[in-house]
């Protein structure tokens, strides 16, 4: 998954959000780990639009 | 590695940590309270609107420090523009205060400090940590980067919508789709609306959720929404809604962003089970909110203390399994199961209503004699008109 720094305003809604528990919210640095499946949940809730498929 | 062993690591200093910290502490317990962030209350990831009553439930005085506003009531409407205001004398049990939560949260972990919690800053958990028997024995964690190793005989999982500690002990607490809301919140100035008002929009502005203006005086207001997840699409987030709803509406003409802030609520009604061996979840990590209205704070604060009253009495027995924390499960059960289910089914059906319908609510409640604004007193009159909004669960109205 692509994050776009610009945009995104590290809440954590992503982490929770994810069914793989893939997501880390480190300060203000998201991080996806191997168990991310690409399903796309966190880039459809996100409430920016800060989230893509790479 | 650095390693510190206590008997009670709480994971998350917001208001369910801090409450479930002190309570710890109070009854004895070396306590150490973790907070991964730079400062405890902010950001902000809140509208900050709660009711009263609550307060005094689980030990907290209100204090003018971090109350920003007494609300004399709600206002709640449809998109068409069909309000339902409540005046003074009918000021609910939903909206009472509007919080400076910086300052609340910080008023909750200062409580937990004097009790005796050890507070740890810039601290996140990484994961837990397994004995030879499998039985969890405490947190990994990054302290300003090092990490080190926190023992204790139970953990308390307070790191609220993220709920990642509870996941990693192996309990489940990923949600569907619609139980999901999507957030976000811009603190404005230059606003021309009610001072001492909670204002609450619901329909096509915020599927599934509601746009919520909640003033802090001076113009100035918390505006924010949630969408329901599953309603969330490509091209039309919460920001989208949100600044749709701002643009069309005159009273933000000169409005003005001062911050923006985005989070996320669960609207399900609570875990499953929300302890195993040794972990206890509890607010917003154990999925702990009212469905309806999005509210979490009563909820985390009243399963903090159950949950640090709990661990005080499993202290005695030096017995922290599962069977003997299931008395916590039994409280938040017995104290918010019912209301939590009846709002999630609440919540399920009112999104599938269309602005009409809504509108044609919001007229009906206008004219009926409700004495005081809640979740429960509106569904009544619902259930008078419009019987199969709440069908299924119109035993508990």
């Amino acid at each position: 998954m692509k994050v776009d720094e610009n945009k995104c305003l590290h809440c954590g809604g992503c982490v929770g959000s994810c069914p793989k528990n893939a997501i880390f919210l480190n300060d203000f640095v998201l991080e996806f780990n191997d168990d991310c499946i690409r399903c796309g949940i966190c880039a459809r809730l996100c409430p920016v639009d800060a989230l893509s498929m790479e | 590695m650095k390693t510190i062993k206590c008997d009670i690591v709480v994971v998350g200093a917001g208001p369910g940590g801090s409450m479930a910290a002190k309570f710890c502490a109070a009854g004895g317990l070396d306590t150490v309270l973790l907070e991964k962030k730079a400062e405890i209350g902010a950001p902000l990831r809140c509208a900050e609107g709660v009711s009263k009553k609550w307060l005094a439930e689980v030990g907290i005085e209100p204090d003018p420090v971090w109350i920003r506003g007494d609300m004399k009531g709600a206002i709640i409407k449809s998109p068409k523009g069909t309000a339902f205001q409540l005046d003074e004398s009918k000021a609910g049990s939903e909206v009472g205060y509007v919080l400076e939560r910086h300052l609340f949260d910080k008023a909750l972990a200062k409580d937990a400090a004097e009790a005796g919690a050890k507070i740890m800053m810039r601290t996140s958990a990484t994961g837990v940590i397994r004995g030879a028997d499998g039985k969890i024995i405490g947190v990994k964690a990054k302290q300003m980067g090092e990490e080190i190793e926190i023992l204790a005989k139970a953990v308390v999982a307070a790191d609220g919508y993220e709920s990642q500690v509870g996941r990693w002990a192996g309990i489940d607490t990923t949600l569907k789709l619609s139980d999901i809301d999507s957030c976000i919140q811009y603190r404005m100035c230059n606003l021309d609306v009610a001072p001492d008002f909670c204002e609450f929009v619901i329909g096509s502005v915020a599927p599934g959720g509601y746009v919520w203006i909640f003033p802090k005086g001076d113009g100035v207001a918390n505006v924010g929404i949630g969408v329901m997840g599953s309603l969330c699409k490509k091209g039309a987030d919460a920001k989208y809604y949100l600044d749709k709803f701002i643009a069309e509406d005159p009273r933000f003409a000169k409005a003005q962003c001062l911050e923006i802030m985005g989070g996320f609520v669960s609207t399900c009604p609570g875990l499953d089970c929300a302890v195993d061996d040794n972990i206890i979840l509890v607010g917003d990590a154990a999925r702990v909110i009212d469905p309806i209205t999005g509210g979490g704070i009563c909820h985390a604060c009243r399963t903090g203390m159950y949950a640090g009253k709990v661990l005080v009495e499993c202290a005695k027995k030096n017995d922290f399994s599962k069977e003997a924390l299931m008395p916590y499960e039994k409280m938040w059960r017995d104290r918010m199961e019912d209301k939590l289910f009846r709002n999630w089914m609440a919540k399920e059906r009112l999104a599938t209503l269309d602005d009409d319908v809504i509108d044609d609510l919001i007229g009906m409640i206008s004219g009926s004699d409700i004495k005081e604004v809640n979740v429960y007193n509106i569904l009544k009159v619902v259930k008078e008109k419009y019987p199969q909004v709440v069908e299924g669960f119109e035993d508990l109205i």
